[in-house]
This record gives structure tokens, sequence and C-alpha cells, in this order.
């Protein structure tokens, strides 16, 4: 089949069914990338002869004698086309995954389109940015972060653009009142220097990703986008049944199919018990999971896998697989789980080898625990409220699905993998397979979103026993379907909340009683039970505090890691409480939690003090409840709609996080000065979207004084940085940022004493420069100090030390009670992240982080029939927020500067999305006057809820 | 996707070559829902598009829609004189779940063929009486109107072999007036309810009622119902269903809203300005 791309002409055949997408990146065209692979999220767009299509839906065969354009065809990193300079510009993208797709339909819309943007950019998904930078992007502006004027952002009609008369219960067209645009971000303290650009790289300016060009252009490389010479693909066979025990597995007709070059079973698998999750210490989580058991747990775990030359003959030896199932009962509910004589989904597992509360009641962890006299509290009480919230499985769904690609090198295993930890994955694959950690280097490649779905070991693990048993270089890529039906999602959560306060609104007793399905596998259940009642609960001043907490197995598919970290569900539950609280007795609900809310001075208590590793080295939340409340009173200009229909709302909701995990996490980086006079970074976290390489940057510019030209980052690589715990915990810049910061601070130490001894000034009269160190007349130019071997200067941060970062969001609602629509008409997030490194890339952080938390809020469940499987697997039917979806937040930030990180900066990734959920449930309540319990809030609950009993 | 397991691919040119079609070949159109799932049981594909049928034709009796007309060329399809109906080919393909790269190769036949729920096209030619014309495997041809095609939730009429040829709307439904709501559980999310309403220049009141119904359902009316004899038809149906995009019970209640509000844009003397800005004609 011959046709151009990119106005380059190629000759390969395509197989009958072969879908465009994986014809061009089998001709390594890498940048057109797989989200779904169903025509729904839009990263594979191309253009054919001029037309937009999804390449993943475009039947290959038909591109024969056509001119096909890739985002690469729009321009290279060195030619820029206008529109992906736009969203370097706009900062339109994070991990950088969607965004090729996204140039691709971008660079077909025309301005007399732009009113219609909402529709147009329905099929271009995003899980990062929360499409703002990328509307500003398309529509060619520019809103600084720091300061400057707000623009119209038409498609923050969220809830509108659809066709219908303007009070139509369908909802209306676009709202014609524009909203006011970001305000002016406060600054945060007085800088040493002026106003920093984002050119000038210094900490503070809003410096660009160093990656932009090549992202844009679609050259910045991922996990998979590397041709390997004699790969082999592997496949999973996945179980179709809840809970069964595989009696016996016949791979003949399997193994006899041409190009198998291997059939993975529970006979191959390693004996060693572990846990697809990774933390600094492996004690946190459970040893429940093996490479491949005999055993299922729930409906799609890996009963075998097939390596073959192509994944197409994989999965066809896995439809070979004859496998015999013993069925045993299973369970689904997590309380019934608890009872006695319930089916046991780790029954035979030993408690403390495991490390499992208990393995014959489905106990995986629990917390019990009392402060004060509850019992006496609430008998005194002069109002107590309470209530059960329910919160619902939920999906990463990073547009970069799992992969890994493993190899032999040196008789060393290296893996090629999508993973937020790599030394960690290095640390338990070398304990799993009994390997040397050295024999083991772990590598990612820029990864394309994570959220905590990549602090898991689910692919890294099959593909090191695929190069071990074949000697070959192996892939394995996730399916949509596998990340939806089959993968670690948020803990479901049942949350009772009561509370007791005097007449006055001081809280008297504050008990809390979770209820966490882990699903089939217990890995993160501890943390995310134990850290999602921990700043939730410790953020009140209450003499008399009561937790229970239990996170249980079931036969669901197993829950995760996933932004916040079980926080946003319990503050779900908390915040909502306390409105209703608030409503009970009259209080406005800022003022309930200026009453109440902990600061500077005041205990952290859960169910004991904390302990002194944490601690308040900056307060912001006070100025963080003042912003918000000032923004809510000063409105945005957008009316609610009319009608007999709507009613409308305002609500929020704070919330508190530790700024780093805690009992440790590990950071250390080098900074090497090379004789060209260009300075080397090697730090271990890893970048996926998050923006830490860009903070690196600045924070080693600021250091040595250079231009972020004259920096390289080289990260995520057990070969070629010191460890790094790794990129989770909201843990980049106040970590990894600070051994890089050390780092700096050494070198320059180093690069001034080597200058004393080659001048015979004093070091400290040095002042550093881009090209030298200058002393009054006296300069020494770099490349003289660097020696031959460059001069290196380390930095390590172990993490111990913890601050408390703080976040209110709050809404102006209208809600349809005759339809359950909510339209969201004022979305304001205020941030206490200490000083803040990037404004605008912290400001996108915020808004990703509020746009997945609106996604729960309103939009996202995954769906089960009750009896383990998923139903909801594929993008069309999980809806992820898009452009129409969202409104356009206004951003805050207090001024604070934190005393332990880097130049007074807060970790600002996970806590934006806490408190979402909550101030929207609380804005609905005020605008019905009924209580909503459950997310998310979808249209046809919120309606129930109305129509009860109609 | 990939379709792994399809192994031939007939450019079909004449009907002759529709004589591949089996349990385990079947037609491909656009391919937009074809390649969006595995289909393991699949084995050869005949591409549609190689026929060259006209994508529209317009006559005297209506207009014919060939069964591999593409959702964008239909909503950019130029009104002839008189019809009225015209805007309700733009905004039904609104509907569609998939963006506008998707109407640039997703076909009329094939959302028909798919026979989902919220199969904007199903809704369209039901709504303007349509039928469609079919070719059966045997070589003979039948025709049948548009809403009795799609028989449940993703199935039809059609037996292995047949294929849909085209699909025509008669002259008379194209200068009804017509009245378009949809409603999902998200601004631009796929359906849970579509209703059409045209109103003939008799006077006859037809509602079509699909998205939150498992197959398109219809009530006719010799003039504008009352809004009571209304809503009562609409409760009184019976195939509503639940899945991730909305449950039974309110797409059954958003039906009636949608449906009222249909019959009282139908009743105003004049068609309003009509809306849908946000769904964008120019596109």
């Amino acid at each position: 089949m011959k046709l151009t791309v990119n106005g380059n002409p190629i000759d390969a055949p395509a197989a009958a069914g072969q879908a465009l997408r994986t014809y061009l990146r089998q001709q390594e065209h890498f940048e057109v990338k797989k989200g779904c692979d169903t025509g729904d999220c839009g990263a594979c767009s191309v253009l054919v002869d001029g037309t937009p299509v999804h390449s993943c839906i475009y039947p290959a065969y038909r591109a024969e004698g056509r001119e096909v354009t890739t985002a690469t065809g729009i321009g290279g990193p060195e030619t820029l086309a206008p529109i992906q300079q736009r969203f370097i510009d706009a900062a339109g993208f994070q991990c950088g995954f969607c965004t090729p797709g996204m140039i691709v339909t971008a660079s077909t819309i025309q301005e007399h389109q732009l009113d219609d943007l909402p529709r147009l950019l329905k099929g271009n998904l995003c899980r990062c940015t929360g499409y703002r930078a990328i509307d500003d992007a398309i529509r060619d502006r520019h809103t600084p972060a720091d300061g400057g004027c707000g623009h119209d952002h038409e498609h923050t009609a969220a809830g509108a653009a659809d066709a219908a008369t303007p009070d139509s219960a369908a909802g209306s067209a676009p709202v014609a009142a524009p909203i006011s645009g970001l305000g002016p971000v406060r600054r945060t303290k007085p800088r040493t220097t002026a106003r920093t650009s984002a050119t000038d790289g210094r900490v503070g300016g809003s410096l660009r990703a160093p990656a932009a060009a090549r992202v844009v252009s679609g050259q910045e490389p991922y996990t998979l986008d590397v041709a390997v010479p004699g790969l082999l693909h592997l496949a999973v066979l996945r179980s179709p049944h809840a809970h069964a025990r595989v009696l016996s597995l016949d791979d003949t007709a399997a193994r006899a199919l041409p190009g198998v070059r291997a059939v993975l079973s529970a006979a191959d698998s390693p004996a060693t018990l572990y846990s697809s999750a990774r933390h600094e210490s492996r004690l946190d989580d459970p040893d429940d999971s093996l490479v491949l058991d005999s055993v299922m747990r729930h409906r799609g775990q890996r009963v075998a896998a097939v390596v073959a030359d192509s994944v197409a003959i994989a999965e066809h030896a896995c439809r070979l697989l004859e496998v015999d199932y013993e069925l045993l009962p299973a369970v689904f509910d997590p309380a019934e789980a608890l009872r006695p004589g319930a089916p046991l989904v780790h029954g035979e597992k030993d408690a403390t080898i495991s490390r499992l509360a208990d393995p014959s009641r489905n106990l995986v962890a629990e917390l019990h625990g009392e402060y004060g006299d509850v019992t006496a509290a609430l008998a005194t009480a002069h109002t107590v409220v309470t209530g059960t919230w329910q919160t619902q499985r939920v999906a990463h769904t990073q547009l970069e699905t799992h992969a890994t690609i493993g190899w032999l090198e040196d008789e060393r295993l290296v893996l090629r993998t999508s993973s937020q930890v790599p030394f960690l994955v290095q640390k338990e694959i070398s304990r799993i397979f009994d390997l040397d950690l050295e024999a083991v280097r772990v590598f990612t490649a820029r990864v394309g979103g994570g959220f905590g779905g990549k602090q898991e070991i689910l692919t890294e693990d099959i593909v090191t026993l695929a190069v071990l048993k074949t000697g070959r270089p192996v892939q394995y890529e996730f399916t949509r379907t596998d990340e939806l039906a089959a993968s670690p999602t948020r803990h479901p959560m049942r949350v009772g909340v009561t509370l007791a306060a005097t007449g006055d609104g001081r809280l008297t007793a504050l008990t809390v009683d979770v209820l966490s399905d882990t699903g089939s596998y217990g890995n993160h259940a501890p943390g995310v039970m134990f850290h999602g009642t921990s700043e939730s609960v410790a953020l009140y001043n209450v003499p008399n505090k009561r937790v229970d907490a239990q996170a249980v197995y079931t036969n669901n598919p197993p829950s995760g890691a996933f932004r916040g970290y079980g926080l946003g569900q319990v503050i779900y539950g908390i915040e909502c409480a306390l409105d209703e609280l608030a409503v009970e007795l009259g209080l406005n609900p800022f003022d309930i939690r200026r009453i109440n809310s902990v600061r500077p001075g005041d205990p952290l208590v859960v169910t004991h003090q904390e302990g002194d590793d944490i601690g308040f080295a900056s307060y912001g939340l006070d100025q963080c409840l003042d912003l918000a409340q000032a923004a809510l009173i000063r409105g945005n200009g957008v009316a609610a709609p009319t009608g007999a229909t709507w009613r409308v709302g305002e609500g929020m909701a704070s919330a508190m996080i530790a700024t780093t995990p805690p009992r440790g996490h590990f950071s250390q980086a080098t900074i090497t000065l090379d004789q060209n006079g260009r300075y080397l970074v090697r730090v271990g976290t890893a970048e996926f979207g998050n923006g830490t390489t860009t903070v690196h940057t600045q924070i080693a510019a600021t250091v040595l004084n250079t231009g972020p030209d004259r920096i390289e980052i080289r990260q995520s690589d057990t070969d070629a940085a010191g460890y790094d715990t790794g990129a989770f915990g909201s843990a980049g810049v106040v970590v990894a940022g600070k051994a890089v910061h050390g780092a700096a601070l050494e070198l320059a130490g180093l690069l001034r004493e080597k200058a004393a001894r080659l001048t015979g000034i004093a070091a400290g009269d040095f002042v550093l420069a881009a090209d030298g160190l200058r002393a009054g007349d006296v300069f020494v130019p770099l490349a003289a100090l660097s020696g031959p071997d460059g001069l290196t200067g380390t930095g390590r941060e172990d993490g111990a030390r913890r601050s408390l970062a703080f976040n209110v969001h709050a809404f102006r609602v209208a809600v349809n009670t005759a339809t359950g629509e909510v339209r969201m008409l004022q979305s304001i997030q205020t941030a206490d992240a200490g000083f803040v490194m990037n404004p605008e890339q912290c400001r996108g952080q915020i808004e990703g982080g509020v746009a997945q938390a609106i996604g729960t809020a309103l939009y996202e469940e995954l769906i089960l029939d009750g009896a383990g499987t998923v139903e909801t697997r594929v993008l069309r039917n999980y809806h992820i927020p898009q452009l129409a979806d969202l409104p356009v937040t206004e951003v805050y930030f207090a001024d604070t500067a934190d005393d332990l990180g880097p130049y007074g900066a807060k970790s600002m990734s996970e806590s934006p999305y806490n408190p979402v959920a909550p101030a929207l449930a609380n804005a609905v309540r005020d605008a019905l006057g009924i209580r909503s319990y459950e997310l998310p809030m979808s249209r046809d609950r919120l309606w129930r809820l109305m129509n009860r009993g109609a | 996707m990939d379709l792994t397991t399809v192994a031939t691919i007939t450019q079909a040119r004449t009907r002759a070559d529709l004589a591949a079609l089996g349990e385990t070949v079947v037609p491909l159109a656009g391919g937009s829902e074809l390649f969006a799932d595995p289909r393991i049981h699949l084995t050869g594909l005949v591409d549609l598009q190689t026929m060259g049928w006209p994508a529209l034709t317009t006559g005297a009796d209506g207009l014919e829609i060939a069964a591999t007309c593409t959702l964008a060329e239909l909503s950019r399809m130029p009104a002839e004189p008189g019809w009225v109906a015209h805007p309700i080919f733009h905004l039904a393909c609104t509907a569609l779940f998939g963006s506008f790269k998707v109407w640039n190769v997703a076909t009329v036949g094939g959302n028909l063929c798919t026979s989902l729920p919220a199969g904007p096209m199903i809704c369209l030619t039901a709504a303007l009486d349509a039928e469609v014309l079919i070719w059966h495997a045997d070589g003979t041809d039948s025709r049948m109107p548009a809403l009795d095609f799609v028989t449940g939730n993703t199935t039809n009429v059609l037996e292995p072999g047949d294929v849909l040829r085209s699909i025509h709307v008669p002259a008379a439904t194209l200068t009804a007036r017509t009245a378009y709501r949809k409603i999902a559980l998200s601004p631009l999310g796929r359906s849970g309810a579509v209703l059409i309403g045209r109103l003939d220049t008799d006077g006859r009141f037809v509602l079509t009622v699909t998205g939150g119904t498992v197959r398109p359902v219809q009530l006719r009316y010799p003039s504008l119902p009352d809004p009571a004899a209304l809503a009562a038809d609409i409760a009184g149906l019976d195939a509503w269903f639940t899945d991730a995009h909305g449950a039974a019970d309110w797409r059954r209640a958003m039906s009636g809203l949608l449906g009222e509000e249909i019959r009282q844009e139908l009743a105003a003397p004049t068609d309003p300005p009509r809306p849908g800005t946000g769904d964008g004609s120019r596109a």
C-alpha cells in the first residue's frame, strides 16, 4: 500500500482489519497516540486528504493513495505552526499525551467556528488541564496567572450548548453573558528580584515545560514510542469469573499456533507474594498478589499470558487456552463481606505474612480510636447532625494506558515503563524475581498521566516474567478496557459522619465511620484508609473525636491510589456534614469553618495527637476562606437561567493535606557542570504532567543564576539518577525539588570555592552568572572550573518534616428541578501553595484537579452489575469531562511562604481535588433544600431526589 | 482498533460482490462502529463505500439517502425549496455521541444498523416516516418503515447477508415542521433521550421517542394533542431502559418533559428562531 505521510511517501502493506492508527505507528509515526482505540478520545487524530478523522477507527487500507498529516506534519519542534506555538504559550497541556491529536483537531477549526468549540472539541479528551488552557490556545489568547486581565470563556456555559430553546429542559443555547475570567492571582511573598518573566526561568515565573516544543509536535517520546527490533508482544487471558479456582489449563492449541513464543500460567509464576502498590516502605501494603495466581478473585484478573510475534497472535492464542474453573462463592458488597459466613477473598492467607488485619473476615486494615469522650459530648450537645455518604468507583483515565517494554541488556533486565515510581518498581521486581538490584534497570520516558494509577506494578511484573522466559524484548500495552474494567480505581467509601456543636457553632464532637471497598486486592487499602481519615479529621479543633474505619476485600476489581489518596472521599462526607450543621445553626458555612479550623499552635488530632514530624510551617487557610468568600460575594456576572424550574445555590468546602507522605520520602539529586558551561540535573522523580521538570529547571536556574536553556534534566532512570521514592504524594516539588535545590547550592558553593582557589579572592565575593563567576573586575569562566569530568553537587531530602497545605472551593450553581441538571455558574478555588514556583503551571494543576473532581461529582461512575463485572468498559460509557462539561475556575493563591519547602513552596497537585465534590454538593443542597448523599450527583439521581414518590 | 480476526476485505463494486456476506463477514461502511470493538467473530468485511452509491438523491417523491452517506454529507446537505424540515437533518447529527471527525466517516446506514437506542439517524428517519430499502442475500429487495427496522437495543430486522441499501424520505414529510430535543447526563453526552416531533401541513402530529427506549417508538395524532393526553401516552410507553446514560424512570420523565416542549413549539403559530447555535450549523 502506498500513501504519503506528512509529505513523505510510504510503501508498506496493511493488514486486512488494521486501523490506520497502528499502521502509522508501525511506520514509526509515534506521534499518533492511543488513548481509547474506540474513536472517543481523539489522541490519534490525523488528517486524511485534509479531513480530520480518528485514525483508530479508520480502516488502514482506505488510506491507500492518500495524504496523511499528523501533528508532526503540522509542524516539527523547530518549525512549529502557529497553533502549536499557541499551545505552548497558553500552557495548553500537562502530560501532553492528548496534545498531538488535540493539535490536529485544532488545526482544522476556523475562527468563525469558535462559538461551536464545545461541540467541535467533544471528541478530544484531556485528563490533565481542565481545558481552560486548551480553550485559550485555540482562541489565541493567554490568561496570565500572575496578574493581567481576564478573558471571556464562552465554553463556560457548562450544561448548556445543546440545541433547544433557551428555557428548554434539554438545556439552553450557550449563555450569552460572558463569565468574567480569572482575576489576578495574588502575589506570593515579596520576591528579592523584580518581576520575573516566563522566559528567564527563575522560580516564581511561569516558565514553559522544557519539552513543550517536542510535545506539541508529537516528537516527545512516551513509553511505547520506540522501535525495538525483534519485539514480542504479550496478551493476557483475563478471568471471566469473579471468584474461581483454576483447576487446569490446557495450552496445547495455543502453543501450536505459529508465532507463539511462550505461554505463562500460575505454574511459571514466582511464589513470592507482593503488592501491586508501591511505597517507600514495602510493608505499607499487604503482600497478597502473585504474578500469576491459580485463584481468581475478580473478574478480569490475569489467568495466563501469551507471548507472541504480534498482538493478534498473542490474543488469538489466549482464546485457544482451555481453562477449567471451579467456581467459588463471591461477595461484592463490603458490608456483606464483613458478616460471619461471608465468602473469603483471601481466606487462605496468613495474617502476619501478608500483613492483613483479619483475612477470616475479609478485613485488610482497620482503625478504631477515640480522643476525648464522644458519647458525653453528644449527650450534652446543642445540635447534632449525622449522615452517611457514599462515593463511587472512579477510574484515573490517564490518557496513556499502562504499558511496559522489557528486554535483556548485558545480562541485566531493563524495563521501560509507564510508572510514577521507577525506583520502587526496581526494588520490588528484583525482590519478586530474586534478582540483584543492580541487575534491574527501570526507567520511564515522559509518562502520559498517572494520578496515582501508576504507583502500582500492573505490567512490569508480567513483562519481566516474559522477558526472563523468552530472553527476547517483550511489550505489554493495556487497552482502555483493561484500564476501566480490571485495573485499580479510587476506593469507593461509605462515610458516616456525626457532628455535635454548641449553639454558637463550636464543634464538640466529630465521629467518622468509614467502610472502604478495596476490591480483590489490598494494594493501597491501608494507606488510603489511614490518609483518608487523617487530615480530613485533623482539620477541625474538636475536643472529642472518634474514628472507625475498615478496608475490606470484596470480589470487585481492586481499588488503589488516586489523587487525594482517600481524602476526597472522607472530606466529601465531613464537609457535607459540616454544611448541614451550619444550616441547622443558621451559620454561614465560611464562618463555621473559621470558628473550628485548626490554626498554628493548635494540636493536630485524629484519634490522638499527631507526631511532631508534621506541623504548620506556614498557614494560609484563613486567606483561602477570605479569598473564596470574597470572590463568591463579588460574583462573576453570570446570570442564572430563568424559568420556574431553576433553583440557585451557593456552597463551599475546605480541605487540608500534608505536603509529603508520612514515614519518609527520599530523593537524591545531582547537578553537574560540564565543559561547555551547561548543567546536567539528574533526579529520579518522574514527569507525568505534574510539571516537576519545569520547576526543577527553575530551581537550578535560580541558584546557579543561569538560563533554562543551559539546563538539561535527566530523570526517572535507576541507572541515570540517584534514588527517588517517586512521583506520588505530591512530592515532586517539596522533596525532589528540595534535593535539586540542595544539589544546586552545593554546586554553587563548589564553584565559588574553586574560583577562590584559582584567584585568591574570597569565595563569598563571587557571584554566579550564566557564563562564569564574577568578583568585582575578576571573571572566571565556567569552562575553567568544570574540569575534564565536570563538577558535581549533590542534594538529598528525606521528607522527614512535613507541612500542611490548604484548599477551599466555592460554587454558585443553578439546578433544574425538572431534569436534575446542575449548571456551575461560578467556580472558585483558593489555594495555600506557599510560595508559588510557577504560577501558570500551579494554576494548571489546580484547574486539572478541579476538573477531575467535577467529573467525580457529576459524571463519572464505573458501573458494576453487582456480580463483579464492570459494565462501563469504554470511554463512551465512562464519561470523563470534556470541554463542554466544565466551567472556568477562578484560582487565587494565598500569600504565604513555607518554612520547609524550597523557596517556601508547598505541594499542590493532589489537594485541589479534595474540596470540590463537597462544595458542589453543598451548593446543590443550598439550591434545592434537599441534601444528596451519594456521588455522582448525576442528573437522574438529582431528579429522583427531587421527585421522590412522584 | 485493529480487527485482528479479519483476514479479508472485499471492496464491493456490484451487488454480486455482496455474496461474500454471511455470519462472519459483515458490511463495512464508515467503520467508526465496527472498528471500535474487537468483534473477534468476524473473518471478513465487505466494503460498501466502493459501491459508489450517490450519497443524496432528490426527486419529486422525496429524498433518497444512500446507506453509505456520511453524517458530514447529510449535515451539509443544501435545502430544496419547501423543505421546511431541512434543519432537522443537521440537528439530528448533533445528537451523535461521536465527534465531528466521526461525522466524516460514520454513515446514516451504519447508524441504523448499529441499532443503538441513542442512534440519532434512527430517530431522524423514523420521525420523517422514511422507508428503508433492504437488499436481501437471496437477491430480492424489500422496503419497510424505518421505524420498524430497529427491533431492540442493538438488534434489527437484517439477516446475515442482508444489506441496508438506502433510506427514502417522502416529499410530504420534508415539508413538515419539526422540533427536536435531546437530553443526556452531561451537556453534550451520549443521549439519554432524543425526540423529534413533526407537524404535517395537514395538521397531523407525530412524535418519535428514542434514546430512552430500547427501540424507537412513535405516537401519532390527527392533530396536536392536549398536554395531558400526550403526557399520558408518553408515560404509557413500555420500552424504557437503564444504562450508564440514564435511569429508565428519569428517561421516561425526560421524554415526557421534552415531548411537551416539542408540542408547545409546534403549537406556536410559526417557528421560533431555530436554536442550536451551540451545535454549529456552520461546522
